[in-house]
């Protein structure tokens, strides 16, 4: 079982890209969950989000303790919170920065510059970016995670855009 | 024969879930008010009701207490009614729930499980629920997205049943399945529709043929033999559950039962509970029969009727018991505790409880090592 947690300030997307691994996942023909961790809901706030992709039917429903991929949407939030907290052994913490912040010093983390690369692909949001990366280290397949962003993106995003975007993100982890 | 399912399955939060099976069935009236985490469901089902899925209409009222109401009177009226809140929702509603049991409204509620306040919290335990224990109302409790609205897909079946007229809850926890997604799969519209029927009530209000007077008065004359018929009616409901669980069952290829038995077989040491942890549970319970611990749990999925003899039977060969509840009772026991003690009144088998899960502090599989092993407090998680 790969076991994801997202750290955003409400109204980035997170919720949305935690379940868009999921379809991914449902579409590689896996067991998949996505799930939300409010506190108030208000736009800004801190929130995470889950998801669960495992060969065997997903039957918990405790929050993510010790995830594989741990994904962040914000940089500023590891100054306020432990992000790798409970951080698998062979776990990874990608970040949407150009540079990795001094919190994560001793960390195995890796920079993704998803702002930038949505940006040169005409979108305002870096989640799907964050999404390929997620999936790259999930290993999901590049297809099917583009299918799943299309299928539920489509109708607001440009197809290519969305599709080159989440491939950028995804060759990050190559 | 099972049937082929129309898409495979697809992911859906246990709030769309619930409204996509609200509008396969298609109810007449749909009075609500919103709340967390139950807006999810009104929300997809309202949009789904614009999208022509569903021909209901949708009373906005100005508060539970008005929801319930209005649900009772269109009930009554002839037709098929629903409605759906969670927490203090729910406990605005309490007094108008009574008289829907009361007056054998066969309404069907879906309801996010949700903590009261104070102090305010939006996310799950079953203290809402608790609340409204004795009202002579039915409650299901899922564990999953899928069983969520598998459980509505029934709902009105039992409730109409001519030998239960009484409302059905179909509860899910809060947040941790209204909002969790999950693989589902939805069963064929004309499915539903053939296996819900059309609604019917003896007497409605709107047959002008026959009149009848609804919310009566009873005094010393009547009162107590007009409650006394609720008993009778929850004892009728357990084989009526069974039945439509048994008949949805053979539709969807899907176990269904008042109790689920999970490595009951030889088990020792058995948790009884109800709701999405018990799928961390399962999880559980396997590793330590891995390890060769006599462990099981069993499910509790009708709440109301509380169905003691079947789990009296279903925990024959356990020594001892380990009761969790998720919500308290300040100055007594909670609920299940209480119930499962004269469930076993008489057996040697020991009892233990513990309350969990109080405003979304979610079970972890540490926890439930720790409880089968006897080293968890009785209330678990509580920080110093």
């Amino acid at each position: 079982m790969k076991e994801v947690r997202w750290h955003a300030r409400a109204g980035q997307g997170a919720k949305t890209v935690s379940q868009l691994l999921a379809e991914a996942g449902l579409l590689a023909g896996s067991s998949v969950q996505a799930f939300p961790e409010y506190g108030p809901e208000r736009r800004g706030a801190p929130m995470r989000a889950y998801t669960r992709i495992s060969d065997k039917t997903i039957r918990r429903h405790d929050p993510v303790a010790a995830p594989d991929i741990v994904i962040v949407l914000e940089p500023t939030l590891v100054n306020e919170m432990n992000v790798a907290e409970g951080l698998s052994k062979d776990g990874v913490v990608l970040v949407d920065t150009n540079e990795l912040p001094d919190a994560l010093k001793g960390v195995k983390a890796l920079a993704i510059p998803a702002t930038k690369i949505a940006h040169n692909h005409g979108l305002k949001f870096s989640n799907v970016v964050m999404l390929g990366a997620a999936a790259a280290a999930g290993g999901i397949p590049l297809a099917n995670i583009q299918d799943a962003a299309v299928k539920k993106l489509g109708k607001r995003l440009d197809a290519d855009s969305l599709r080159g975007a989440i491939a950028e993100g995804y060759a990050c982890l190559a | 024969m099972p049937v082929k399912t129309q898409e495979g399955a697809q992911l859906l939060t246990g709030g769309d879930a619930v409204a996509n099976a609200m509008a396969q069935i298609d109810p007449d009236v749909f009075p609500v008010y919103p709340i967390t985490p139950q807006t999810p469901i009104i929300q997809t089902f309202a949009k789904l009701v614009a999208n022509g899925k569903a021909s209901t209409e949708i009373v906005n009222v100005e508060s539970e207490h008005s929801a319930m109401s209005a649900t009772i009177g269109s009930a009554l009226a002839g037709a098929r009614s629903m409605t759906a809140t969670s927490s203090q929702g729910l406990a605005l509603m309490a007094e108008v729930v009574y008289i829907a049991a009361g007056m054998r409204a066969p309404i069907v509620m879906a309801v996010g499980n949700r903590a009261l306040s104070a102090p305010l919290n939006i996310h799950c335990d079953h203290s809402d629920s608790m609340m409204i224990r004795d009202s002579g109302v039915i409650q299901l409790f899922a564990e999953s997205v899928q069983e969520a609205y598998d459980l509505m897909v029934m709902a009105p079946r039992i409730a109409e049943h001519p030998d239960v007229m009484l409302p059905v809850l179909v509860c899910q926890d809060g947040f941790t399945l209204t909002h969790s997604e999950e693989p589902l799969e939805l069963t064929p519209d004309e499915v539903v529709k053939d296996f819900v029927g059309e609604y019917h009530v003896p007497l409605p209000l709107l047959d002008v043929e026959n009149v009848t007077t609804k919310g009566i008065f009873a005094l010393q004359d009547y009162y107590t033999e007009l409650r006394y018929a609720m008993n009778a009616a929850m004892e009728k409901a357990v084989p009526v559950i069974e039945e439509v669980f048994g008949e949805y069952s053979k539709i969807v290829d899907r176990p269904f039962g008042i109790l689920e038995e999970y490595e009951i077989e030889g088990a020792e040491r058995v948790i009884f509970l109800m709701g999405s942890t018990a799928g961390t549970i399962k999880d559980v319970v396997d590793e330590l029969r891995a390890k060769g611990e006599k462990v099981g749990l069993l499910r509790l999925v009708s709440y109301r009727p509380f169905p003691a003899e079947q789990i009296r039977k279903a925990l024959a060969g356990a020594t001892e018991v380990i009761v969790l509840d998720r919500s308290d009772a300040p100055g007594s026991v909670p609920s299940l505790h209480s119930e499962m003690a004269a469930a076993l009144y008489g057996s040697s088998a020991k009892l233990r409880a513990h309350v969990f899960g109080l405003g979304g502090r979610e079970l972890v599989p540490d926890e439930a090592r720790a409880i089968f092993a006897g080293e968890a407090p009785t209330h678990i998680a509580l920080r110093s």
